[in-house]
C-alpha cells in the first residue's frame, strides 16, 4: 500500500445531496458524507435504509438522481469510470465466480485492472490471506469466511485508495469477523479510506466514526462516544429475577421509550432523563431488584433511531 | 403430520404455484405466445405446396407454339414467368443465386422440328436442392407438355396428338438429381443447429452472470460493455465451428451429401452468420430477469426461424407477410449461402446479395445489445 499523495489531501468522499429514487420509491434522499483518508467509516442503518444504494452510487454502478460530489477528487457522474479503478468494492452477496477456484478468480480481476505484475500480485495475495494452499479450490466450495477472506483480497488486489464493503461479514464467524477487522485496519494503517456497511454493533465500534441511515436519510454522524452522547437517551439497568411481569408493565409506560431483556437485567431507555428516573424510583426500593442508572449501548441508541425514523417516516 | 394425501396440502401447493406463475409475467406471456405464434405460423404461412415459382425462360423460338407452352406453364398455377433471358449463361447465374427456380429452354427450331413431329427438346432445369419445393410442379409440367400443345394441333398436325408427346420434355434436376432430401436438410441443419445453440449459449451465459450476481462485479471493474460481449461471444464461435465441423464431416460420412464448393468460403462466411446468433443471444440476455427467461425468448426466436427460412418448408411456399419475416431472420440468408456452396459450387459472386441482409442484421442487434447493455445497475 502506498502512502497518500499530495493530491489525496482533500476527503476520499465528499458527497452532498444524493437522491436515488426506483419508480415512485426514494431510497436515498438527499444523503450528504464526508470521508477523510485513512479512516474507517461505518455505515448504519436498518434494512432498506439505503446504504447499499448509496455505496453502489459512489463507486459509479447507480447513477444520482440528484446531488453531486466526488469520490477521492474525482466526480462521481462524470468520471465514474476513474473511480472503478481506484476503488475496491465488495458486494453483500458473494459475487465472485463460483465455478472458477480461488487462483483463477484473483488472475481474473487482476487482469480486469491490467495489473502489470500480475503473477506476483496474485501470489501475493493468496500468501497474504493465507489462501496459499487453497489456491487451486473452487470459489464456489468455500464456507463463508473463507468466501468473504477470498473477496476482500480480490478487492484490494489493484491497491485501491478506497474500500466499499457492503455488510462484508454477514454469516461470518466471530474468529472470522475479528481477523477481518483486524485486517480492515491494517489496511486503513496503509492509507486506505473503509467505507463499511454493517449491522454489528462490535463492528460499529471498531469504525473511526460511523454514520446511520434510516429510510434514505441520515440520521446521525460522528464518533461512537459523539452519537451516543448526542442521542440524548438515558438508560438504567434492572437486575433481578423473574422480571417477565416488570418488562410488560414498563413496556406500556409512556416515558419508557424501550425496554429489552438481556438475560437478568433489563435495559430501559428513554429520551427524558428526569421522567425516567421518576418511573423508575418506586422500584429501586424492591427487594431483589437492583436498578442503576447506565451509559446507553450503541444498539440501545441505534433501535431508539430507529423507533423514532418509523415515526417520522411512517 | 399425516401420512395421507392431503388436499389442504395440495391445495396448498397449488395456490402457490398459481401465484408464481402471474408473477413471472414472460413466462405466462411465452406460455400464451407460442401456441399462437405455431397457430400461425402452421395454419397460415406453411404451405408444402408451393405455386407460382419464378421462372426463367430462354427462348430461342418465338413461334405460337412456344408462346403456348409457356403461357400453360404459367396457367398452371405453379410457374410465374418472369422476364425473358437472352443467353444460357444468364439462365445459369439465376439458377445458382436462387433467384430463379425453373429456367426453361425453348430451343431454335422448336416450331419447325414440332410441325415435322420430330419432338423437338424442351429443356427444363429445376433447382432441385430443396426437392419438395420442386416436386409438385415438376408434376404439373409434365401435364402441360402433354395436353398444351393439343388446340394448336389442328388440321394437318393432328395426327401429333396421338402417340407420343408432340415435345420431348427433359428435366435436369440440377444440384441434386435424384432429389436426395437430406441433400437438403444436412446443410440447412447446419444453420439450424448454429441458431439454436448460439442465441441459447450466449443468452444464458450473460444472464446466469447476472443470476448468480457476479455481474454486479463485473459492472465495478473497469470494463467496457463492448469488451464484455466482445469477450463472452468469441468463445462460442469457437463452439460453433466445432459444431460445424461435426455436422460437414457427418454430411460427407454419413449422408454423402456432395460438397461442391469451397469450404473455406463457407467457414469464412459462418463467422457472420454465427455472430449474428450470438448478437441475438447477447441482446435476449440484456432483457431476461433470468435464465429461464432467457432459454424461452431464444425459443421464440427459434420458432420462426425454424419455420420461415426455408429449413423445413418452401421458402417460396409462403405468403408475402411471412417471406418478409423470413427475408430478416439471418438463417434464411445463411441457409441460402451454406446450400449454394455445397450443393451448386457456389462462390463470392453468388452468395454476395445474401451477405448484405446478414450483415444488416448482424450490425443493428449489435447496436441494440451494446444500448441495452447497462453499465450500470439502474
Amino acid at each position: 500500500m502506498t502512502a497518500p499523495a499530495a493530491a489525496d489531501s482533500g476527503p476520499a468522499i465528499d458527497v452532498r445531496g444524493l437522491v436515488k429514487r426506483f419508480g415512485a420509491k426514494t431510497v436515498v434522499d438527499g444523503f450528504s458524507i464526508r470521508v477523510g483518508h485513512g479512516r474507517i467509516h461505518g455505515f448504519l442503518g436498518p434494512n432498506g435504509s439505503g446504504k447499499t444504494t448509496t455505496i453502489r452510487m459512489l463507486c459509479g454502478l447507480l447513477t444520482p438522481d440528484a446531488g453531486e460530489g466526488t469520490c477521492l477528487g474525482l466526480d462521481i457522474r462524470s468520471q465514474s469510470a476513474a473511480i472503478k479503478r481506484q476503488v475496491g468494492y465488495m458486494t453483500q452477496k458473494f459475487s465472485f465466480w463460483e465455478d472458477l477456484s480461488i487462483a483463477e478468480n484473483l488472475d481474473f480481476v487482476a487482469r480486469m485492472y491490467g495489473l502489470s505484475d500480475r503473477k506476483r500480485r496474485v501470489a501475493d495475495a493468496l500468501e497474504r490471506l493465507g489462501l496459499g494452499n487453497r489456491r487451486r479450490q473452487l470459489a464456489g466450495e468455500l464456507s463463508g469466511g473463507w468466501k468473504q477472506r477470498l473477496a476482500l483480497a480480490a478487492c484490494i488486489l489493484h491497491d485501491p485508495k478506497l474500500l466499499l464493503l457492503d455488510e462484508p461479514t454477514a454469516g461470518v464467524d466471530p474468529k472470522a469477523r475479528r481477523e477481518f477487522w483486524d485486517e480492515i485496519h491494517a489496511l486503513a494503517r496503509d492509507g486506505l479510506t473503509v467505507l463499511v456497511s454493517t449491522h454489528y454493533m462490535d463492528e460499529a465500534e471498531r469504525c473511526h466514526a460511523i454514520a446511520y441511515l434510516a429510510y434514505g436519510r441520515l440520521m446521525t454522524e460522528g464518533t461512537v462516544d459523539e452519537v451516543v452522547a448526542r442521542s440524548g437517551l438515558h438508560t438504567w439497568t434492572i437486575a433481578g429475577p423473574d422480571l417477565g411481569p416488570l418488562e410488560r408493565e414498563l413496556a406500556g409506560r409512556p416515558e419508557v421509550e424501550m425496554v429489552a431483556a438481556f438475560g437478568a437485567r433489563l435495559h430501559v431507555s428513554g429520551s427524558d432523563g428526569a421522567a425516567l428516573a421518576a418511573a423508575l424510583a418506586p422500584l429501586r426500593g424492591q427487594p431483589g431488584l437492583t436498578v442503576a442508572e447506565a451509559e446507553p449501548t450503541l444498539e440501545d441508541v441505534f433501535i431508539h433511531l430507529m423507533n423514532r425514523s418509523t415515526d417520522n417516516f411512517a | 403430520m399425516s401420512a395421507r394425501f392431503s388436499p389442504a396440502r395440495f391445495l396448498a401447493i397449488l395456490v402457490k404455484e398459481f401465484i408464481q406463475m402471474r408473477r413471472d409475467r414472460l413466462t405466462f406471456a411465452m406460455m400464451v405466445g407460442i401456441p399462437i405464434m405455431q397457430l400461425v405460423l402452421f395454419g397460415f404461412a406453411i404451405n408444402s405446396d408451393p405455386k407460382r415459382l419464378p421462372t426463367a425462360v430462354l427462348a430461342a423460338d418465338q413461334s405460337v407454339f412456344a408462346r403456348t407452352i409457356v403461357a400453360a406453364m404459367k396457367n398452371s398455377g405453379y410457374f410465374e414467368i418472369g422476364r425473358a433471358v437472352m443467353d444460357e449463361a444468364e439462365l445459369g447465374r439465376l439458377l445458382a443465386e436462387g433467384e430463379v427456380q425453373f429456367a426453361v429452354t425453348i430451343p431454335a427450331g422448336f416450331a419447325r422440328d414440332l410441325q415435322r413431329g420430330a419432338r423437338p427438346v424442351l429443356l427444363v432445369e429445376a433447382d432441385a436442392t430443396d426437392p419438395a419445393a420442386t416436386s409438385n410442379a415438376i408434376a404439373a409440367l409434365m401435364q402441360v407438355a402433354r395436353t398444351a400443345l393439343d388446340p394448336e394441333l389442328d388440321g394437318p398436325l393432328a395426327h401429333l396428338k396421338a402417340g407420343a408427346d408432340p415435345v420431348d420434355l427433359r428435366i435436369h434436376r440440377r444440384y441434386n438429381p435424384e432429389g436426395i432430401t437430406a441433400y437438403n436438410v444436412v446443410p440447412g441443419l447446419m444453420g439450424t443447429i448454429l441458431t439454436m445453440t448460439m442465441v441459447i449459449m450466449t443468452s444464458l451465459a450473460v444472464t446466469r452472470e447476472r443470476e448468480r450476481g457476479t455481474m454486479e462485479n463485473l459492472l465495478a471493474m473497469p470494463v467496457r460493455p463492448f469488451e464484455v460481449m466482445l469477450g463472452k461471444i468469441v468463445p462460442f464461435i469457437l463452439v460453433g465451428y466445432v459444431q460445424v465441423v461435426i455436422i460437414v464431416l457427418a454430411a460427407r460420412v454419413l449422408f454423402q451429401v456432395p460438397i461442391v464448393g469451397s469450404l473455406g468460403l463457407l467457414s469464412l462466411v459462418m463467422i457472420l452468420f454465427i455472430a449474428a446468433n450470438l448478437a441475438v443471444g447477447f441482446t435476449f440476455s440484456t432483457v431476461a430477469k433470468n435464465q429461464l427467461q432467457a432459454m424461452q425468448m431464444s425459443f421464440f426466436f427459434f420458432l420462426p426461424s425454424m419455420l420461415l427460412s426455408g429449413f423445413m418448408f418452401p421458402f417460396r411456399g409462403m405468403p408475402g407477410w411471412a417471406q418478409a419475416i423470413g427475408e430478416v431472420l439471418p438463417l434464411t440468408h445463411f441457409l441460402r449461402i451454406v446450400r449454394g456452396i455445397l450443393l451448386k459450387g457456389n462462390g463470392w459472386a453468388e452468395i454476395l446479395p445474401e451477405i448484405g441482409p446478414l450483415l444488416a442484421f448482424l450490425v443493428v442487434v449489435t447496436v441494440i445489445a451494446l444500448k441495452r447493455y447497462r453499465q450500470t445497475l439502474d
